[in-house]
Formats: structure tokens, sequence, C-alpha cells
């Protein structure tokens, strides 16, 4: 089994993608749902204090706007820990939504500057495109290590 | 010097020109005989360098940055240095501007500056750090000294303070250290303090190196044969002391205007930044804790240690109303102690926050300048790094040392 990281990172799609090929999807939903249960945090919605911005700068620098490193709180533990990624580029929002331009620029460069198997697909806009991006998908995952070849 | 001696500088910027800049930049470049250049490339690569780089912005003048920076790398510029600038509070160019200084830095081993700029930026704000650039480019040879030999002083004429050492075969003979006040008189006093310490005359030394923001007035005044910006000379006084001439080392000075974060190698300094003048987080903060609360700045850091920080609400970083904090807290019946760990805590979140992002921070970690003397800031420096901060002996003296140490090499030639 390997950790995927997917792009956008709240695909509910490319994450069901790679549970079904038998990987661990590295989805923001798990880290948001990480915030929000932890308990003696009182920060709402989302549960981020200023503490995120914080070790935001891990990633990014202290001019950027506090926003991004938030975000980036969350993002870049998954980019960290990714073993593969998957990056649709240009989807609609319904496929899967990141808020922020700038946090996306910064996650696509961190993603592809890791030295890991990476996949770049464009979002399809045609029934056809659309079965050719699922098999490009699902070809990529059948080729990461799953079960006994990875540790 | 001659054309032989100029420095060729790779600008690479989003639009200096458009910030109302550029005669600054060229100004500060040309004191230093060297020479800006635009790095050549094709133009088709604009269309695919976002892709190839990895960083898709939506600014076309951010791609030419990228562009350029590959220029640099791909060897198609032949330049000594890189200056990358970028607009101040602009989101995407901040990403941009670090990931090329470092994609630049790790890829060509040329030296790099990154600064983002206003349009107040002057060419006196970006002099020492296109020196140490200079410095570092066509001087290296200056910073491989390892021995301070003969008889040497040095004089470090700080924001705050005015620092001196004499040294002879190696060792410190003599130091002085007054508050500046005249640049020249407080430079006088404390080379006197120093000569009357090692015992003896001015005109018996061989060389004199002057270093800090007065360094050119007070280099004049000696006639010193070395007058250099701080952060290679503090870089070199800091590894000297500390005795960590070779490999990896960081350096952190906090001054009494302003910080450095320095990266070293073997001594010769490879990234760095150097903190704006923010006074919140400088020692002039400390100072004035110190005084508000009543003590000298020299017990602030015993009482600092004996304090928890997290007691006492601090809110802002300025030196203006991180104060106001501090003095609420007191009006609410927080002990001193605790008023003074939160000033240091402060001090040391914000160079952590501003600064160590920007260079990659290896062991050995050697803090220096006059407030690595108040033990609450190394203690904090420790706490929030987790790591053993190395304090040298005789740390507020690193420019003068630095510059006793370089200009000897002056006596030999």
């Amino acid at each position: 089994m390997s950790k995927v990281f997917i792009y956008p990172t709240n695909s509910l799609i490319l994450s069901d993608l790679v549970e079904r090929f038998g990987h661990n999807p590295l989805a923001i939903m798990s880290k948001i749902r990480e915030k929000i249960t932890t308990i003696g945090v009182d920060s709402p919605p989302l549960n981020i204090t200023p503490k995120e911005p914080e070790m935001g700068l891990k990633y990014a620098a202290v001019e950027v706007p506090a926003g991004v490193r938030g975000r980036m709180a969350l993002v870049g533990p998954l980019i960290d820990d990714a073993e593969a990624a998957i990056i649709v580029r240009d989807a609609t929002i319904a496929f899967g939504c990141m808020g922020c331009a700038r946090t996306n620029e910064l996650t696509k460069f961190l993603v592809r500057k890791k030295d890991i198997p990476i996949l770049e697909v464009e979002y399809p806009d045609s029934d056809e495109d659309g079965q050719e991006f699922v098999y490009r998908i699902a070809d990529f995952l059948k080729s990461l290590p799953t079960g006994a070849d990875t540790q | 010097m001659t054309q032989d001696d100029q420095v060729i500088i790779a600008l690479v910027s989003c639009g200096s020109e458009y910030a109302g800049i550029q005669p600054e930049l060229e100004a500060a470049a040309s004191r230093l005989n060297a020479k800006l250049v635009y790095p050549e490339m094709d133009v088709s690569i604009l269309d695919t360098i976002g892709m190839e780089f990895g960083l898709e912005v939506a600014s076309p003048d951010l791609k030419l940055m990228m562009a350029r920076a590959k220029a640099v790398v791909d060897g198609v510029a032949r330049v000594d240095g890189v200056f990358v600038g970028t607009c101040f509070r602009c989101a995407e160019a901040a990403i941009v501007r670090n990931e090329v200084r470092r994609y630049i830095f790790q890829n060509s081993g040329l030296p790099v500056i990154s600064y983002s700029f206003t349009e107040r930026t002057t060419a006196a704000t970006l002099l020492t750090r296109l020196e140490a650039l200079t410095t570092i480019a066509k001087r290296k040879h200056l910073l491989g000294r390892e021995r301070q030999t003969g008889l040497t002083a040095g004089v470090d004429s700080g924001s705050t303070t005015t620092k001196a050492v004499v040294m002879r075969d190696n060792e410190i003979i003599g130091e002085g250290w007054v508050p500046t006040i005249k640049v020249i008189d407080s430079a006088d006093k404390a080379l006197q303090q120093a000569l009357d310490q090692a015992g003896v005359q001015q005109d018996e030394l061989q060389a004199i190196g002057t270093t800090g923001y007065g360094r050119f007035l007070i280099g004049e005044h000696y006639n010193a044969q070395l007058e250099q910006e701080e952060i290679t000379v503090n870089s070199k006084g800091a590894v000297f002391l500390a005795d960590c001439q070779k490999g990896h080392a960081t350096v952190i000075d906090i001054g009494g205007m302003d910080n450095k974060a320095i990266s070293v190698e073997d001594g010769i300094p490879g990234m760095f930044t150097m903190g704006g003048i923010c006074a919140g987080a400088s020692g002039r903060f400390l100072e004035m804790t110190s005084k508000r609360l009543g003590v000298e700045i020299t017990e602030l850091g015993d009482l600092a240690v004996k304090g928890m920080q997290d007691k006492v609400d601090m809110n802002s970083y300025c030196i203006v109303f991180g104060i106001q904090s501090l003095v609420n807290s007191l009006a609410k019946g927080s002990s001193p102690e605790d008023v003074a760990a939160a000033a240091c805590h402060s001090v040391v979140e914000q160079i952590f926050e501003q600064q160590l992002q920007e260079i990659e921070v290896k062991e050995p970690l050697i803090l220096v300048g006059g407030s690595s003397l108040i033990a609450g800031v190394p203690k904090a420096m420790g706490d929030m790094l987790n790591i053993d901060v190395l304090v040298p002996p005789h740390s507020q003296m690193i420019g003068a040392v630095g510059a006793a140490l370089l200009v000897s090499g002056y006596v030999e030639e």
C-alpha cells in the first residue's frame, strides 16, 4: 500500500479511486477531521489557531499571508508523507476545490520537487477523455507498490 | 579597482524598475564596483518555465524571474552573484522569491541575496547586503583566514554600541565597549580602552579593520586597511570565537538595531538574511524592557531565566505595543521575572518567524551580539529550536574580532 497524495486535496473522486486500488489516499479531509475532533481546542469552525500559520512557516516565508501558511500547516505534512502523487490540472470546482490559488501553486510545486512517482493529468471535458482519464489514473495506481512489497 | 575586479550581479526581479527603486539598486551596486545585469534567455521559455520549474504562477514577470534564474543556473548568463528581489507584501512573489533563491543557491553555488522592497528602499539599506554578496563572490580569499597574526585592532561601530579589540598572534589582548554617541568619539574611546588593556600604543598597531554602520566614517578616520560590512566579518568572528571554523554553522547575531541569520560553511557565509530596521526584534526592545523593570540590562537575563513567558500576554511584536503589553501585564500583577522572560521570548520568536525559515539551520548554532549575553535570550532560542545554543566567549565582540582577524591578512601583504 502506498501513501498517495491527491490534488485537488479534497477530491472525493480521487480519494475513492486511490482507495479502490488498495492505496492510502492523503487527502485534506482526514486532516480537517483530526482538527475538528481535537478535544480542548476551541477555535471554530476548523479549530485552527494562530499556531497553524506558525507551523506553516516550514513551507512558506513569513511574508506569505497567514491564510496560505495556515492551509500549508494542513497540506504540508501530507506532502511530507507522500510516496506518490496524482495531480489533476484545471479541475472543475465540483471535482475538488482548494480555495486559495497561492496555496495551490505552492502545493503543486512542493509535490513536484519530491522524488516520488507523480501522475499529472488534465481534467477531462468529454466522455471519451473521461474514460482515458480514469484509465491513466488506474494504470498509475496499479504501478505503485502494494501490500507485501511495501513496509 | 579595475574592470577585472568588477562584480557582475544578475538582477532577478519581477519589476524593481516599476517600484521606483532601480536608481537605488544601481547606486548601491556602483559604489561597490558591481554591475547589475539582466540574465539573457530565450523568450519562448516563458511559455513553459512554469511547468518546468514546477510553479505555475499567474504573473508573467514572476515567470520571467524563474526563466532568468534558470539562465543563471544553466550558465547561459555568466555572473558572480545574484540579487533576487520582489515587492513587499506580494504573496505570489514571496513564494517564488524563496524558491528561486534556493534553486539558484543549490544548483549554482553562487552567492544569492533576496530582498522584498518597497518604494522607500534606499541604496543605504541595500549596501550592506550587496557588499556581503560582492565579498563572497570576489574576495573569498579574504574570508579564508583562520588565524590572526601580528598586532591588529578591529573596531565595530554599531548602532547602539561601539566595540574594539586589540589582538596579537591569535589572542585577544585588549577590548573596549562603549555606547555609540558620536561615531568617531565613541570609536576613539572604545579603541583607547582596548589599547590601554593591551598595554600598547595606537601607532604600534600594524593594521586596523572597521565594520558596522559607522565603518566608512571611522575607517577613514583611522586610515583603516579594511572597511568591511558586518555580515561576513561577524560570521568570521563568530566561528573564530566558537572554534567552529570548519564545516557547517549557523550564526545568529542579535544587534541593537537589526538581526542577522547566517548559514556558514567553512567560515564563509552562504545564505543569509538581515532583518529590517524593526526595533521590536532587536536588543533595543530588551533595553527598554530593562528600563521599565528598573534593572540594568546586564541583570535582565538572570531575571528572565527565573520567569515563565507563558504567564504574560504579548499581542504585538511592535516595540511600542510590545512594551505596552508588558506594562499592562505588570499592572495586572505579573512578576518582573515573567515579564523579562516574555520580552526575551518575543525577540527570539520574531527571529524564528521572520528569519530562520529563510536559511538552513544547521548545528552548531552560534548566538552572538550584545543580546546573547542576556541569559534569557539563548535559553528562549534553545527552547524554541530544541537545540543547544552556543554562546562563545567575547560574543558581544564578534564584529571587532572578525575585523582584527581579517585585517591581519594585510599585515603579511
